[in-house]
């Protein structure tokens, strides 16, 4: 059964087409990331599957039954992009609330708090008032309060969004847990970098439209072909600029090479030729960055 | 610079409605508020009701009813009856005493056996006096209706106030020569004619004729039912009535605001997507804010038992009845401003607004007795105005727990209607 399908989600706020016909399925055990820039439709169709917007047409089932506010809701968890806690009850006290909200007997919510703690890393702190927790240790709990309840189906709103790299990192590696536990995860994220190196496939949305979906090397393929990005450090920068590269520092330019055998030998004369000296070169896959920026026409923090 | 300081400030002031509601309307509100309150607007003299009891029966006593019956001022009640289906019957001395007690009259007069014998005279001789059963929750009231009494003492019965001067004069000066006994006889007839005529209206004589020179002409003596000495109850019971219920309304729209602020931080959203529901949610918070209210009022009173004296302890049932009623209430009330405001800053201007003109109107702030006749009535659109006649009726004026019934039903109603329409209200917030 799959745990998440999306079918033709269609839905106008005003004047705003914010999903104009979005398809997608999140697989089993899947982490999945939805990629867009900003008003692209990511949190509207997040809400949408979390049973809080109405669409007007199409469909979404979870876990084959349909997704609306009284059903499966037990099989979902959400973990909204703010840190949505109470700050003056302490990290157990908000476990056991949500825990609560989402279903669960005071009994049934021992079990899941202290497994919470511990994979938060907050057993030490558990019983302070989280009001006085770091931004990242909120983050943690903010993700913990909406699985605690063992959701089969968890979405996640910029989860990451405004934490240091250590906690990103720690973050990450719940995440990968809860994955290897059985969960299907389904990722909103503007770190690009983040999706490219952590979530099996990728959905790319613009203008409330699905522009691309696959792995990232299948998107890049798809993209680029064998196109790469050669990076080249000069002693100085040409004059006149040479056709083809740029310059993205003081002695930095770039340039995609479609075919690495016969282009790249090219750029090395014509730089010889302008009286440059080449001090150091690397040759690139093109990033998801480059896909995205290559399908919506703009980078994804527009 | 300044100038701009000045230009951001009043863009600010132009955009706030709220603060320009704060700033222009509401002291003008208060003002009329307390302008028809005590400014006697338009001279019109506000209705006092009185109970009459005649157990004289004499001609001077019959006059004097007759005289309080025609005081455009007053509402003159003679008679009463068990129940609707029963026919009225004339006032005694127990029933008017129970009018009193129960608030339907502030004041009742009582005209004892021997009052037309002893006539009306200033001074001298053993004179019966008329009993005033009165409340003195009102202070004003029977005062009121002691200077009518006098005055209608003076206009309703000059002829037998004549002859009783005369009888006095001739007792210690002498009897009078024929002629002046003819002169006399002729004049008290025309005397009493006159006396048949339509009283003066209040603005055109009432108010001289209750001046000092009559006060004295029926002695009467003030017995106020509600304080029989028994209980040690003071006006406290009033204040902490008034006081608590007023505060109670902003703690509860202060902590109903709560739903703003959960809408701000996010939780609002993510209770959304649990399983909770909004009904559930709703249903917690006023349960919340009922018990936060019920322990505020009860905070209140223990204080005003312990340091006032009030007695708490004696009206315990009645007590926790009106609280809880009250504070249910008050929580539906608080959670309606809640979720009819879109930020924090827009409730707290918005309930001051309303709470300070419900406390007013509604009489947490000067007894409604106070007021005109018209804006009592208004007072009873207002929840708190019920919930203050509750809390009266068990600490005043000591009625049975089922007297309360129309108060405690009008609470229950408006608790259930506050609830519904924050229901509706909170629909906003689901789905979009």
């Amino acid at each position: 059964m799959i745990p998440l399908a999306v079918s033709d989600v269609h839905k106008r706020f005003d004047q705003v087409q914010a999903l104009a016909g979005v398809s997608f399925e999140l697989h089993q055990g899947e982490f999945l990331a939805l990629l867009g820039p900003n008003g692209a439709g990511k949190t509207t169709l997040v809400r949408a599957v979390a049973g809080r917007v109405r669409l007007d047409s199409g469909h979404i089932e979870l876990l084959g039954r349909s997704a609306d506010r009284t059903n499966g809701r037990e099989a979902l968890g959400v973990v909204p992009q703010e840190v949505a806690l109470y700050p003056l009850l302490t990290a157990r006290e908000n476990l056991a609330a949500f825990a609560r909200f989402n279903g669960l007997s005071t009994a049934e919510a021992r079990q899941p708090i202290a497994w919470a703690l511990e994979w938060t890393g907050l057993a030490a702190r558990a019983d302070e008032p989280i009001k006085r927790f770091s931004g990242g240790m909120r983050r943690r709990l903010n993700i913990a309060c909406g699985v605690l309840h063992a959701p089969r189906v968890v979405l996640l709103d910029e989860p990451t969004v405004g934490v240091d790299p250590q906690s990103r990192e720690h973050i990450y590696e719940m995440l990968t847990e809860l994955r290897s536990s059985g969960a299907s995860l389904l990722l909103t994220t503007h770190q690009l970098e983040e999706a490219e190196g952590r979530c099996d496939r990728v959905v790319i949305i613009d203008h409330g439209r699905k522009v691309a979906e696959g792995t990232v090397a299948e998107l890049v393929a798809d993209s680029f072909g064998s196109e790469r990005t050669a990076v080249f450090t000069l002693d100085h920068i040409p004059e006149p600029p040479i056709p083809g590269l740029e310059q993205i520092g003081n002695t930095v330019v770039t340039g995609g090479v479609r075919d690495v055998e016969l282009d790249l030998p090219e750029l090395l004369r014509r730089l010889r030729q302008a009286g440059c000296q080449v001090n150091g070169l690397e040759v690139k896959r093109p990033s998801l960055a480059g896909v995205f920026l290559r399908l919506t026409g703009k980078e994804l923090r527009e | 610079m300044i100038g701009t300081v000045l230009r951001v400030s009043f863009t600010n002031l132009r955009r706030d409605r709220v603060a320009q509601l704060l700033s222009f309307i509401l002291p003008i509100v208060f003002f009329s508020i307390l302008a028809v309150i005590f400014g006697n607007q338009s001279n019109r003299t506000p209705h006092v009701g009185v109970a009459v009891v005649d157990e004289d029966g004499s001609e001077l006593s019959r006059r004097l009813v007759a005289g309080l019956k025609g005081e455009t001022s007053l509402r003159v009640r003679t008679t009463t009856r068990a129940d609707k289906n029963t026919p009225e019957i004339p006032l005694d001395r127990d029933g008017a005493r129970s009018l009193v007690r129960a608030g339907d009259v502030p004041v009742a007069l009582i005209i004892p056996k021997g009052l037309g014998e002893s006539g009306l005279r200033f001074v001298g001789g053993e004179r019966a006096k008329v009993t005033m059963l009165a409340d003195s929750s009102d202070p004003i009231a029977p005062q009121m209706v002691a200077g009518l009494l006098q005055k209608v003492a003076m206009t309703a019965a000059p002829d037998l106030m004549m002859g009783n001067g005369i009888s006095m004069f001739e007792k210690y000066a002498g009897a009078l020569t024929p002629g002046q006994r003819r002169a006399v006889d002729s004049w008290l007839p025309r005397l009493k004619e006159q006396s048949a005529q339509p009283a003066p209206s209040p603005a055109a004589g009432g108010k001289d004729s209750t001046s000092g020179a009559v006060a004295g002409l029926i002695a009467t003596e003030v017995v106020d039912v509600l304080r029989d000495g028994r209980e040690k109850k003071t006006i406290v019971a009033f204040y902490a009535a008034g006081i608590g219920v007023m505060f109670l309304l902003f703690t509860c729209s202060g902590a109903g605001g709560a739903l703003i602020e959960e809408q701000e931080s996010g939780t609002l959203e993510r209770l959304l997507l649990s399983r909770l529901g909004m009904a559930r949610l709703l249903l917690g918070k006023w349960l919340y804010l009922l018990l936060l209210g019920a322990l505020q009022l009860t905070v209140m009173f223990v204080w005003g038992a312990v340091v006032f004296g009030l007695d708490l302890l004696g009206h315990l049932p009645g007590f926790v009845i009106v609280t809880v009623f009250t504070a249910a209430a008050a929580a539906g009330f608080g959670l309606l401003l809640a979720t009819a405001c879109r930020t924090r800053a827009q409730l707290g201007g918005i309930s001051t607004i309303v709470i300070l003109v419900m406390s007013a109107i509604g009489g947490s702030m000067f007894p409604r007795f106070l007021m005109p006749e018209s804006l009592q009535k208004v007072g009873l659109l207002t929840f708190n105005g019920w919930a203050l006649d509750a809390y009266l009726k068990v600490f005043w004026r000591e009625q049975p727990l089922p007297a309360l019934a129309p108060q405690l039903a009008m609470l229950l109603v408006l608790t259930l209607v506050f609830l519904a329409v924050t229901r509706l209200l909170a629909r906003r917030w689901e789905h979009v």
